[in-house]
Formats: structure tokens, C-alpha cells, sequence
């Protein structure tokens, strides 16, 4: 399979050409090293996988991505430019945008106004006209409100748009910070452990939303994942990473059968 | 039976994103409202001015002011009554510098004196936070207080070192100095706590206001969906101290009409404009309305209880007023840490249902 060129899945979706690359990245804290020269790309439609044990550097490599951490070698390309060091608030204006392994919504406001919260990036509209709810702010307010309540609809949870989020039991919460990550219409979706914790009820469903917003929305996604069940059924291509270092990269298939992650799975006998 | 959103169907969703969605509460405000400015003035006499209605309007103002800072933004400040001065200097400095100029506009550039201020000193909030935070805004405080009795200029050389409002009219009527009628100074104070009070409010639940709560809940979440950290909280210092600002100028020129700076904007103000927004209720407008009118009733209303009906002494009611005061706030947040509008807000929940329980 060319790596560089659109392809063809399994199940017969288009797939474009790379979203982003990455470029031998290596992140060090002090004498740590997290990431060891890895590179792999995402492509446009496709949804990747990244997998590894505890401590692999996963999280580390999402933060690369959108610029909490700044690697000291390699070079992030995105939609085919080489990105300067941003912030990581100037990296969602470009169309990145993702959930958290420990949710983190904003736990005082309601399930609307935290999704609402994911439009930031589209409203524009001056302050002045905002201090008199007037003119280009009430506009926005309520075009943005029709994109949200589209979201809303799809993961259907219409009876607890008004409710404080810190009040959601943990499944919902997790599907409203799907939401708010949705609402940005991002190119790019990370999703850290979207289903950790949940039941096999709730993790089915998680599935289907990011099924059903790949192929509704073509959104490009890119998700870290424990479940290898899950992995293998919705992803695309799948990275696996260990102790910082890329050991595998290929469709579920190839990388179940790649020695290299068995081993680092399943332990390797010393003998 | 009054109180109901059944039947009360939104058909856009404009309407469903005011600020007053039932009708119950639509038409409680409106006729506030016309009660306020249309029945009060004539009925208000000079006591209920000075002791009450004054004072509660003007830290209604501060207390909005701190709650956009601390309730919707997150950060905390003591350093209110450091830019209540600065309101309150800067509003003199224009009246005696610029007679002609309309006091209106005076109230006005004060609050912008005091947002610039307030912007300088938020600057450290990118990198400090909580209690860190609130020790550098401490430092406001006693820097701003210092400085205005520091330097000569800020009081016009004047041998006691008060500053004193010299007598200024709107429209004809005079606003500050000796000739002012009570009916005057309500309507004129009474006008900027309507049209700021409105503001914040439409500041705080459009899309600004969303990226101070998201600022205030989780700031690193904030960041990734694409909110400049530096910019949003420097527009809360900002907005913030033009509030705050507003009320020291009013303060100074309407309601006291001559000020000490280490008298009247000590730290003590501080506390109380937090006091007012942590019973009122964080992050709420009513709550800061309710706050004020909390510490600016309850001293009064003790102190009439136990001089005009115990028949205490003076001194002893005063102390005690202190002990009384104390107590209740302690009380009161052990039972609602919310405070205020969060009891409101169960309060209405409550009555969304009654007479039926479920």
C-alpha cells in the first residue's frame, strides 16, 4: 500500500491524501524520552488508531498534535504546510480539535452552552455588538445554535441540554465533550480514550457516534484506545507504539499478526 | 399556578436565549423596572437615599464588576477598593480639570481609566492563579492606596489630602455638591446600574461569556477549542474594572461627595464587594444585586431593630451589628454556599411544579 497516495478500505470507503503527517518527532522531558523518532501520517476520511501499552507516550503524542507539547526534532505537517510552534488555541483556529482521557468539560455550565462553547472558533462577531445582543451577535448566536442543536440531535441527548454537566453520570459526559469537539467542525478529530470506563452498553454506542460522524460528517479521526476489540473494529490503520518507539503501523490486520506487537502485548519469554 | 413554561412554547430559538424565558419572570422584571424608575423617585427622601438606596446601587455596580472578574472568569481579586480609587481619583481629576465636561462622560472615562488599570494589573493572571492570584491583587491594593496619598497631584495639593466633588448638573439638575435632591442622584445612579447591568448580562451569556467560564472551569480544555487564554482574562480584568471603576467614581462624587483615599477605599472595601458576590451568588447578575443589597440592608435594618425598638445604646448596637453580620454570613454559607441566586434559582424550580411535588 502506498502510504502517500489515497487508498481503499476494507469496506470499500474513499480515502484521501494525508491530513497530517508526522515527521521523525522526538519530545524529551529532561533526560526522559517519551517519543523516539516516530513518524506516521493520518489521512483525510481515515480513522487511525494509536495504540500501546501504559506509558507508550500516546497522550504525549496527542499533545504534540495540538501543540501542548513542543517536540525538540521533527516537523508536524499539516494539510500539506509545514506548522510553525504554535499555541495550542491558534492550532484549534486551524481545525483541530479533541477530547480528553479525564473528561474535561466545563463542569458549571450547561450541556448547550458547553457545546455552544465548541462554535468559539466560528463566532466573530465585536464585542460592542455582544454588550447589546444586538445585530451580528444575536445573528451568530442563533445560527451557531441551529449547528449545536444538529449535534445534539445526532447524539441524541435533547433532555439534557439544559442540564449543568458536573450533574451528567460519566457516559454522557463524555458524549458531550464529543459534542463540543464536534461543534468546532474540525479537520481533525483526536479523541483520547474516548471509551475508558465505560460498559460495554456505553462503549457500543461511543462506536457507532464515531462511526456515524466519520462516514456523516467525513470527519478525519484519530483516537488512542485500550479496547482492542473496539481498536480493530472501527479503525482504519493503526499505530502501536511502546516505550516511546514506533513498533507497528498497518491495517488491524497486519498489526495483529506483527511479532513486534505481540510481544510487547503479550511479554516475551527471556530465556 | 403562575409560574409555568408549559404552554409557553419557543418558536425560534431567539426566543428561547433570552434572559428571561417565562413569562412570570418577564413581566416580574418589567414592572421592577418601570416601579423603579417611574414610582420611586418621587416617593424617596433622604434618609432611604443616603442609608439605603445609594449605597446598594452603587455596590450593585462593583459587585457586577468583581462577579464578571471572580464569578464568570475565574479570578479571584482583592484589589476592588484599590480600583473603586481609581475611579473615584480619576473622575476628580476630570471634573476639576475639565468643568465643562458632562459628568456622564466624567462616570464614563473613569470606568476607562480604571479598565486600563485593571488590564495592567491583570497582566501577571497568565501566569499565576487562585490564591497566588489573589496575593497579587493584594498588592494592587495597597499600591494604588499608597499612591494616591503618595503623590499630591492626584488630590490637587489640597492641605487635608480629601478629595471633595465640586457641584456639577446634567440637563439642569444638579448632581453633585450641596444642592443635590434625592429623586436626582437616584435617577442618575439608578440609570447606570440599568444600562451596565444589561450589559453584563448580554456580555456574559453570548459567546464572550462563554469563553470566561470556560476560562474559569477548565482553563487548559479552554485553550484546544480555541480561546486565547491572555486575551480572554485581560478582557475580564478589563470590562471587570470599568465596572468597578463606574462604582468608586459614584461613589466619590455622588454618594459621598468627599473622600480620603485610605478611609474610604481600603482594603475593607475589598472584602466587602467579595463578601457581596460570594453570598450573592458567583457568576450570577441577580446574585450581585442580591449580595449588595445583603451587606448594604442588613447593618441598617440591625441597627434600626436594636436602637429604635430595643432601645440599645449606639455604641453597643454598632458593635454588636458587627457580631450579627458576621454570624449570618457564616450561617448562610453553611446552608447555601451558593449563595443568593442559586437559592433563587431552586426557588423557582420549586415553584415550576407546586402545587404538585413531583
Amino acid at each position: 500500500m502506498n502510504m502517500q497516495d489515497s487508498y481503499i478500505t476494507a469496506d470499500g470507503r474513499t480515502i484521501g491524501a494525508p491530513v497530517m503527517e508526522m515527521k521523525n518527532i522526538t519530545l524529551r522531558f529532561g533526560g526522559v524520552v517519551a517519543i523516539k523518532d516516530i513518524s506516521f501520517d493520518i489521512h483525510e476520511g481515515e480513522i487511525r488508531a494509536i495504540i500501546g501499552p501504559n506509558g507508550a507516550g500516546k497522550s504525549s503524542m496527542l499533545n504534540v498534535i495540538n501543540g501542548f507539547y513542543h517536540p525538540q526534532e521533527g516537523e508536524v505537517w499539516f494539510r500539506g504546510k509545514k506548522r510553525k510552534p504554535m499555541k495550542p488555541h491558534q492550532i484549534a483556529k486551524q481545525g483541530l480539535a479533541r477530547t480528553f482521557q479525564n473528561i474535561a468539560l466545563f463542569k458549571g455550565m450547561s450541556t448547550l452552552d458547553n457545546i455552544m462553547t465548541g462554535r468559539l472558533t466560528h463566532m466573530k462577531s465585536n464585542m460592542v455588538s455582544q454588550m447589546a445582543w444586538w445585530g451580528k451577535a444575536q445573528d451568530e448566536e442563533t445560527a451557531n445554535r441551529e449547528v449545536v442543536e444538529k449535534i445534539i440531535d445526532f447524539l441524541e441527548i435533547q433532555t439534557i441540554r439544559k442540564t449543568p454537566v458536573g450533574r451528567l453520570p460519566y457516559g454522557l459526559q463524555k458524549r458531550v465533550e464529543l459534542g463540543r469537539a464536534l461543534a468546532a467542525e474540525p479537520k481533525l478529530l483526536l479523541l483520547d480514550e474516548p471509551m475508558a470506563g465505560m460498559n460495554v452498553e456505553e462503549k457500543e454506542d461511543m462506536s457507532r457516534f464515531i462511526l456515524d460522524v466519520n462516514d456523516e460528517f467525513g470527519t478525519t479521526i484519530a483516537l488512542i484506545e485500550h479496547d482492542m476489540g473496539v481498536v480493530m473494529d472501527i479503525a482504519d490503520r493503526v499505530v502501536v507504539m511502546d516505550y516511546g518507539q514506533k513498533i507497528g503501523d498497518g491495517t488491524p490486520d497486519e498489526v495483529r499478526s506483527n511479532q513486534a506487537v505481540i510481544d510487547a502485548y503479550l511479554g516475551v519469554s527471556h530465556d | 399556578m403562575l409560574y409555568r413554561e408549559a404552554g409557553d412554547f419557543k418558536t425560534s430559538y431567539a426566543k428561547d436565549q433570552q434572559t428571561f424565558p417565562i413569562a412570570f419572570d418577564r413581566w416580574g422584571y418589567f414592572i421592577t423596572v418601570a416601579f423603579a424608575f417611574l414610582v420611586v423617585p418621587f416617593l424617596i427622601n433622604d434618609y432611604w437615599v443616603n442609608a439605603v438606596v445609594l449605597p446598594f446601587l452603587i455596590y450593585s455596580v462593583a459587585a457586577i464588576g468583581l462577579n464578571i472578574l471572580t464569578g464568570y472568569c475565574g479570578q479571584v481579586s482583592l484589589g476592588t477598593g484599590g480600583f473603586m480609587a481609581v475611579g473615584a481619583f480619576s473622575a476628580y481629576k476630570l471634573m476639576t480639570a475639565f468643568p465643562e465636561l458632562s459628568m456622564i462622560i466624567v462616570i464614563l472615562l473613569s470606568g476607562g481609566v480604571t479598565a486600563f488599570v485593571g488590564i495592567l494589573f491583570g497582566l501577571p493572571s497568565l501566569r499565576i492563579k487562585g490564591f497566588y492570584l489573589a496575593v497579587a491583587t493584594l498588592a494592587a491594593q495597597f499600591f494604588l492606596v499608597w499612591m494616591f496619598n503618595k503623590f499630591p497631584w492626584f488630590y490637587n495639593y489640597s492641605a487635608s489630602g480629601q478629595i471633595s466633588a465640586p457641584e456639577r448638573s446634567v440637563f439642569g439638575f444638579a448632581v453633585t455638591g450641596a444642592n443635590v435632591t434625592p429623586a436626582v442622584s437616584y435617577l442618575f445612579c439608578l440609570c447606570f446600574v440599568f444600562v451596565l447591568a444589561w450589559v453584563a448580562r448580554n456580555l456574559t451569556r453570548g459567546a464572550n461569556g462563554r469563553k470566561w467560564m470556560a476560562i474559569r472551569d477548565m482553563d487548559i480544555a479552554a485553550e484546544i477549542i480555541g480561546v486565547d487564554p491572555l486575551k480572554t482574562k485581560l478582557t475580564a480584568f478589563g470590562v471587570s474594572s470599568f465596572y468597578i471603576g463606574i462604582a468608586g467614581a459614584l461613589l466619590f462624587a455622588i454618594y459621598l461627595g468627599a473622600a480620603e483615599v485610605g478611609e474610604a477605599f481600603d482594603i475593607s472595601k475589598s472584602f466587602l464587594v467579595l463578601f457581596m458576590i460570594i453570598i450573592g451568588g458567583l457568576g450570577s447578575i441577580f446574585g450581585s444585586f442580591a449580595g449588595a443589597a445583603f451587606m448594604v440592608l442588613m447593618p441598617v435594618l440591625l441597627k434600626n431593630i436594636m436602637v429604635g425598638y430595643l432601645g440599645w445604646p449606639t455604641d453597643l448596637a454598632s458593635h454588636f451589628q458587627f457580631v450579627i453580620v458576621g454570624g449570618l454570613i457564616v450561617i448562610f454559607l453553611i446552608l447555601e454556599p451558593h449563595g443568593f441566586a442559586q437559592l433563587w434559582r431552586l426557588a423557582k424550580e420549586k415553584l415550576r411544579l407546586w402545587p404538585f411535588p413531583h
